[in-house]
């Protein structure tokens, strides 16, 4: 993932200014930037109680479920895609578990498995409306997203007779999914990390990545150097469904049960993620330490507001500011890294 | 010509939805010769540059591989069969790296199982290698972005591309349409190496001096029928100028235009 210096026919060297300006131009540059100057912000507005472990957990543990579906739906976006139905994937995820194996007494792994089945399956059926009728994915997943908060909601009072169904999870789930780590953290952050690594290893070390930032760049020309375009954009609708019904699992066992009204936050939240996270809006680039980086700056003023006495509904002011900033500084940084080594030239085309 | 073609196209035709892009071509290609498709916007060039490298299927007619009747379903086909196409748009991606793009759905890798990994420094090295030896002597990062390259080596990276992964034929839409002299030339320069590898290439050029300076071989498109077909030095340069606008006579053409801006034309 490092700028190495590989190749012995580079005539400049590369100088300690080069390497500096070589970092600026990468995607996570601006996220980088943004992650510390909102956490100095916080640190210095919030105070001891924000810089406290507990201060901590409660930024990280938003970041955490977030990003999980931010990093997959990033993956989505680098393709030149969007994904609007992770909100109502996790609901309906969360209550296919909390029915199964709380209202019907199936065994945990079961109702964890159909799940994430319900996800995925919700992903394939996304990846596969998108490539066969080559409606744009924004139409298509919000149209999938109210399709699936109405069966959702409708299956529920159906099954149920409410809205909300409790369910308490085997031991093993509960410590897998749902435990607090000294009763502060959520193991979620734990799973974070594993994903992130996963979605790293896809993006930079396996084929798919090359194919997938290829889709997002030149779809035609990417059919013509002969990716199988449909199988990715498939599977990337269905890891996205997938992250989004793990965050469903991991919230149904954290808090012993699901409601059919959960996850819409996270439509947009985790758009908003990816974006300041430096990933561009029409696929092609970005990288998953930006996302991160994304995730956890929306974590931090969202969460941080709380640790400066100010009303919290200055965390959306404040969101909606960074995301315009993200969107401008992006096309910015993007334009000097096409500019290549040459920052003179920059600022001009 | 005694030559066997590797390519041809027999009576070709492709239609839009009523509208007939192509009507009855035939055209051969041969190995070690440049093939020059003239013809006026709209003429059917990229059309049947889209039928020879897989994009489009022939309403009629076929196309023959080395003699033999052959079908491409996709791109990938026809990349397959070592028909490496340049398309007028596009055709490398500005925001992935030069190593990264050289290597689009052909990636290296290193490892075993699931260790397997893109090798990033094989692709970087050998992209920058290919574009070194076609002269683009400026590109030494494989790591720069495909975007921050100019017009000429963004299509020289497309013909090392091609060169490299040992197209038999290259196909090139108009790649000197956005170049200046310079770089228009180095991309000439580079298609002559191309041919002198024996490789077939296909030109398609609105440029009648690009033409004639690398063209063996010349076809003309008017308005979807192949109007004319001819070998280097069977034509003037007036005749080709003419055909290229389409059958019109371009002196009567610059006259009017000569009347309407009140100067006088700019002979070549
Ligand atoms: N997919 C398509 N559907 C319908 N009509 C098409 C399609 N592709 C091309 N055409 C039409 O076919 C005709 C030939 O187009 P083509 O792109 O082959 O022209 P061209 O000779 O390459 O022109 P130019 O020199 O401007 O690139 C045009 O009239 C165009 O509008
Ligand atoms: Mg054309």
């Amino acid at each position: 993932m490092s700028h190495t210096t590989t190749n012995s026919t580079t005539a400049p060297t590369k100088t300690l200014a080069g390497s500096i300006t070589g970092f600026a131009r990468r995607p996570e540059f601006g996220a980088l930037i943004g992650a510390l100057a909102v956490y100095a912000f916080f640190a210095v507005a919030g105070g001891a109680p924000f810089l406290a472990p507990g201060g901590s957990a409660s930024w990280l543990n938003v970041a955490s479920e977030l990003g999980i579906i931010a990093l997959l739906v990033a993956l989505v976006m680098i393709a030149g895609d969007l994904d609007l139905s992770v909100g109502s994937v996790l609901a309906g995820s969360s209550m296919v578990l909390a029915i199964s194996s709380g209202y019907y007494g199936l065994p945990t792994i079961v109702g964890i498995l159909l799940a994430i089945g319900f996800g995925v399956g919700v992903g394939v059926i996304n990846g596969i409306l998108v490539t066969r009728t080559n409606l744009p994915s924004f139409v298509v997943t919000l149209a999938t997203n109210f399709a699936v908060v109405g069966l959702t909601l409708g299956f529920t009072r159906l099954l149920v007779g409410s809205t909300a169904v409790s369910f308490q999870a085997d031991p093993w789930a509960k410590f897998l999914f749902g435990e607090l780590i000294d009763g502060k953290f959520e193991t979620a952050i734990i799973w974070w990390v594993i994903i992130a690594l996963a979605v790293g290893w896809v993006l930079y070390q396996s084929p798919w990545g090359n194919w997938i930032y290829a889709i997002g760049g030149d779809v035609v020309s990417a059919r013509a150097a002969g990716i199988p375009v449909e199988k990715v954009r498939i599977s990337l609708f269905a890891g996205s469904g997938f992250a989004a019904a793990f965050v469903g699992v991991l919230q149904t066992c954290l808090y012993n049960g699901s409601q059919v009204a959960m996850g819409q936050s996270f439509v947009f939240n985790s758009i908003i993620a990816v974006v300041i996270g430096g990933v561009l809006l029409t696929g092609g680039y970005g990288s998953p330490i930006g996302v991160i980086l994304g995730t956890l700056t929306f974590a931090i003023v969202n969460q941080g507001i709380y640790y400066t006495g100010w009303n919290a509904d200055w965390a959306s002011l404040i969101l909606g500011i960074l995301l315009l900033i993200a969107v401008l500084a992006n096309n910015s940084f993007r334009r000097m890294a096409l500019t290549g080594g040459d920052t003179k030239s920059k600022g001009k085309k | 010509m005694s030559a066997t073609p590797i390519l041809s196209l027999k009576s070709v035709s492709k239609h839009f939805t009523g509208y007939r892009a192509l009507d009855d071509v035939s055209l051969d290609i041969y190995p070690g010769k440049v093939l020059c498709l003239l013809g006026d916007n709209g003429a059917g060039k990229s059309t049947l540059i889209k039928i020879l490298s897989g994009f489009h299927a022939p309403t009629s007619g076929t196309v023959e591989l080395n003699g033999k009747a052959v079908v491409f379903n996709s791109p990938k086909d026809a990349s397959e069969a070592g028909i490496a196409t340049v398309h007028q748009f596009g055709g490398t991606f500005p925001l992935m790296s030069i190593g990264r793009s050289f290597f689009v759905g052909v990636e290296p890798t290193k490892g075993w199982g699931i260790f397997k990994r893109f090798n990033k420094k094989l692709a970087n090295e050998t992209a920058v290698r290919e574009m070194q030896s076609l002269g683009i002597t400026r590109v030494t990062d494989g790591d720069r972005l495909i975007g921050g390259l100019s017009g000429g080596e963004r299509q020289a990276a497309a013909i090392a591309r091609a060169v490299h992964f040992g197209a038999n034929v290259l196909i090139l839409d108009e790649p000197t349409a956005a170049l200046g002299v310079k770089e228009a030339s180095h991309v000439l320069r580079i298609i002559m190496q191309a041919r002198n590898k024996g490789v077939a290439v296909v030109l398609v050029t609105h440029n009648v001096s690009h033409a004639l300076t690398v063209g063996d071989n010349f076809a003309v498109l008017i308005r979807g029928k192949k109007a004319d077909d001819f070998a280097k030095g069977q034509r003037t340069r007036e005749e080709v100028t003419d055909l290229m606008a389409g059958g019109e006579a371009m002196a009567e053409l610059e006259a009017e235009l000569a009347t309407l801006t009140g100067a006088i034309p700019i002979v070549e």
